[in-house]
């Protein structure tokens, strides 16, 4: 495996990584606010709140992972991304800001705040619909280079239905990979009445999330013809992802093995963003710049390796303390600690 | 005004960066004293230092989380507003900056164990184990983003042949010669400050009549480190006095008003400067700025007049300096009184005006550190990588950073506002004596 394609799958996985703890955490803050509109927050909140607590500020660092990573791989990421999208990157930024502060100090500040929930529930789906504009502007079509730098195209950008159709399929993918989580998590309590809610939630997500895949690909195929075609190639992971699909759904209908269940979904998404990452490659802008001519040198690269792998051995027991002490123990996940 | 991109990405790089280190200084120091007060509970059985550190932690869970949000801006801003600075630097930096986020990621796991398992271990030293994994996650990463920040101020590890970067070397461009001053000051006075913020809350509450001496622990147990660490900050201070003579003397001479080379400089407090580079009205120490350089009143302290005039810094350094090192002189001040008294004089040491000083510790000492800040970056330019890349010519030329700048100004000041009343609401509706009560303590004041 070449140093860039090692580099680039490296932060694939991280991107995929805060693909599913982020659409989680912004999911979860939704149908807080939802089920507070609907008179049912005392159903979900309390729950929520205790998968979320401990574990907001981890799901952050998959995002910082990601940047810092891709611009030490990749510098030139930093020029026409970073030139591009002041004004999209820093809504998300300011998003965030708001979301990750109001949120502790909800939590750990006041008692209750219906601002402080509002501005939780309504950021966690404003800010994948901004985040998810960097996907968008890689497929090409959208920057105007020239010798003064790179712009964005922000006419086209609002205009286009493929990017329209991107911001639907993360809107609904949050909330169909939210509840699909909240579901198992619920039943771990033992919380009847929560893991019945959000079931129908996630039964309720689960059609439009597919339909919203399909959108994109058509979109796509007006859009960047080229990458449509190379998705082609590689139908069958697609086709494996609607089965993962599938299955989940018949277990959450079935009410039957959450945990095998959510792990369906994880590797619907797996397969799903796999493939579409392979039929990018190697582009990372499409058509300027590729993990090619975007990479670092070889002497940075070698070291910045080697700081990722020691890093994950420290990392991951670290991680797996988090959650066997959070996730996976039944009294605490109960609430009776 | 006329809309100029370098000018507005200066001041928003300011402003996120002042904003974040108030906080990143807090999430540095603020662990380190946790740890001390859950230790000494354990140690002596002491409840008083046990809810110490239990209220410590609650107001530290908010000031991290706004730190942690104000990083990340800052963070993707530096690609967002100095692009081909990154781009450049990035080849040659991204180590330390790569392993930050390790950093993080280790702090941020643990924080989140430690915050929710009070009470949940059968030995309760085992949770406060947990804080070793946090001081040493915030403390490296406070050592990675500065060494990225010296590694500006002392370029090394590359060379460049016709016009590309070759023969890169990432962990000599880390370990760069601004290395050891910097990181040892900005973790020293990171230590003091958090020091001197924890003493100023019970400085307040024993000023407000407070009598319990939950209040009086509380005082000792940080302000006899805030000693310690303000004596280290000075001399880590004069430390980087030396580096700077040696590896960036137009910072030193543009601090001191220095525009001659010379021995026996003397070192100049405050006063005007007029056109001519004439001083009036300053204090002058005899021999100190070649003592600072070197050691020896002899010591020969290279002038501003040295380098072209397009590649001196802006001279108003001089006055941040000179405020940053006086209030390192005062705190140091306050700390030795109250040891001295708690020593020799204990009857006067709750006395009015210390516990005022005390009180005023914590503005001065977070003013310290944004001056010091300004003093360092402002000090560099007119490069943003020294002799490389001068600062102008690494801006996006995005025409939207106006915009930009008022969305983050407003975002600041939500989040300052918001962190300020939630953490007056906090302690305020839930007292120390009473939650000490609850827990069944019996000492009455
Ligand atoms: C509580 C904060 C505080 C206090 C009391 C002091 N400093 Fe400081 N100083 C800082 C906080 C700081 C800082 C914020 O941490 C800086 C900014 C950049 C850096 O490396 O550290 C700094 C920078 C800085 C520099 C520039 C270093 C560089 O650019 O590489 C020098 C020469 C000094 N300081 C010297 C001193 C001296 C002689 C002090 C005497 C008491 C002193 N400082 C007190
Ligand atoms: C965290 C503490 C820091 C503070 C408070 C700080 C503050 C400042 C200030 C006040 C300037 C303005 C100089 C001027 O007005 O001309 C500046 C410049 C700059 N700093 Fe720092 N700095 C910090 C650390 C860093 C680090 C670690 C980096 C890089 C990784 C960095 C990147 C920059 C850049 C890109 C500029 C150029 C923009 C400008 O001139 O305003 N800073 N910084
Ligand atoms: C240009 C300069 C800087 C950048 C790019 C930066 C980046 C960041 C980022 C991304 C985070 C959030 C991490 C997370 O999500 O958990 C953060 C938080 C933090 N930063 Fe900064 N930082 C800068 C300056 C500094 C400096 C100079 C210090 C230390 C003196 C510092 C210390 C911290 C600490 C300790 C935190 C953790 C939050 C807390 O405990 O309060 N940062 N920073």
């Amino acid at each position: 495996m070449s140093l860039e394609l090692l580099g680039i799958s490296v932060l694939w996985i991280f991107l995929f990584g805060y693909l599913i703890v982020g659409s989680i955490d912004f999911g979860a803050g939704f149908f807080s606010l939802y089920s507070d509109w609907t008179g049912q927050k005392h159903i979900l909140h309390k729950m929520i709140q205790r998968y979320l607590s401990p574990v907001w500020e981890v799901t952050n660092v998959f995002l910082v992972f990601f940047f810092v990573g891709i611009v030490g791989f990749f510098p030139k990421t930093a020029y026409y991304f970073g030139s591009a999208l002041l004004v999209p990157a820093s809504i998300s930024i300011i998003l965030l800001a708001i979301r990750g502060s109001y949120y502790a100090f909800g939590t750990y500040g006041s008692k209750e705040n219906k601002v402080y929930s509002f501005i939780y529930g309504i950021t966690g789906v404003l800010i994948p619909a901004s985040l998810t504009t960097v996907l968008t502007i890689s497929e090409g079509g959208f920057l105007a280079i020239d010798k003064s730098g790179v712009h964005l195209k922000l006419k086209e950008l609002l205009t286009s239905p493929y990017s329209w159709s991107v911001v639907l399929v993360s809107l609904v993918s949050v909330l169909f990979i939210s509840a699909a989580f909240l579901t198992y998590y619920a039943r771990q309590a033992e919380d009847n009445k929560a893991e019945q809610l959000v079931r129908r939630y996630t039964l309720g997500w689960s059609i439009p999330s597919v339909a919203a895949g399909v959108l994109v690909f058509y979109a796509l195929r007006s859009h960047n013809p080229e990458h449509f075609a190379r998705m082609a190639d590689v139908s069958w992971m697609f086709v494996a992802s609607l089965v993962f699909f599938i299955a989940a759904i018949t277990l959450f209908y079935k009410q039957r093995a959450y945990g095998v269940a959510f792990f369906a979904v994880v590797m619907q998404y797996f397969t799903a963003f796999l493939a579409y990452g392979i039929s990018h490659y190697p582009y990372l802008l499409y058509p300027v710049l590729t993990i090619y001519d975007g990479f670092t040198n070889k002497t940075m690269a070698i070291y910045l390796v080697v700081a990722f792998i020691a890093g994950l051995l420290l990392l991951i027991p670290a991680l797996y303390l988090l959650l066997k002490l959070f996730l996976f123990n039944r009294k605490y996940v109960k609430g009776m600690e | 005004m006329q809309y100029d991109a370098v000018l507005y990405s200066r001041i928003l790089t300011e402003m996120t960066l002042a904003f974040h280190i108030l906080f990143a200084t807090i999430g540095v120091g603020v662990p380190v004293f946790i740890a001390l007060a859950q230790w000494m509970g354990l140690k002596h059985n002491d409840p008083h230092y046990l809810l110490l550190a239990r209220r410590w932690t609650r107001g530290f869970t908010i000031t991290v989380a706004v730190g942690v949000v104000t990083g990340t801006a800052i963070g993707l801003q530096l690609s967002l507003l100095w692009p081909s600075f990154m781009e450049q630097a990035g080849q040659l930096i991204a180590l330390p900056l790569f392993m930050e986020t390790f950093a993080f990621f280790f702090e941020a796991i643990f924080l989140g164990i430690y915050l929710y398992t009070w009470d949940r271990f059968k030995n309760p030293k085992t949770h406060l184990l947990l804080l070793i994994p946090v001081v040493i996650g915030s403390s490296l990463s406070a050592f990675f983003i500065t060494a990225v920040n010296a590694f500006m101020n002392t370029p090394q590890g590359f060379e460049i042949v016709n016009g590309t970067i070759m023969n890169i070397e990432p962990l000599k461009a880390m370990f760069n010669p601004a290395v050891p001053t910097k990181v040892g000051h900005v973790l020293v006075s990171a230590y003091m400050t958090s020091a001197f913020i924890l003493a100023a809350l019970a400085a307040y509450h024993l000023l407000r009549g407070r009598q319990h001496v939950y209040y009086k622990k509380a005082l000792r147990i940080t302000l006899i480190p805030a000693l310690v660490f303000s004596i280290a900050t000075a001399l880590v201070g004069d430390l980087s006095g030396k580096f700077l003579a040696e590896y960036q003397p137009e910072k030193l001479a543009a601090a001191e008003w220095h525009f001659e080379t010379e021995g026996e400089a003397p070192l100049l407090l405050f006063g005007k400067l007029d056109e001519e580079q004439n001083v009036s009205g300053a204090i002058k120490i005899p021999f100190a700025l070649s003592i600072l350089a070197g050691n020896l009143p002899s010591t020969e302290v290279i002038g501003l007049n040295e380098f072209p005039a397009d590649e001196r810094p802006p001279l108003y350094v001089h006055y941040l300096f000179d405020v940053m090192v006086t209030l390192g002189m005062l705190l140091i001040v306050i700390a030795l009184i109250y040891a001295v008294l708690s020593k020799w004089k204990p009857k006067k040491m709750y006395n009015k005006w210390l516990l005022r000083a005390v009180v005023l510790s914590a503005p001065m000492s977070l003013i310290a550190i944004e001056i010091g800040w300004i003093f360092a970056e402002v000090g560099r330019q007119p490069w943003i990588l020294r002799g490389y890349l001068k600062t102008a010519e690494a801006a996006t030329a995005s025409p939207h950073v106006g915009t930009m700048l008022v969305a983050f100004g407003a975002l600041y000041v939500l989040l300052g506002v918001g962190a300020v009343i939630v953490l007056r609401n906090m302690f305020k509706n839930n007292r120390a004596e009473d939650e000490l009560a609850a827990r069944g303590d019996s000492y009455v004041a």
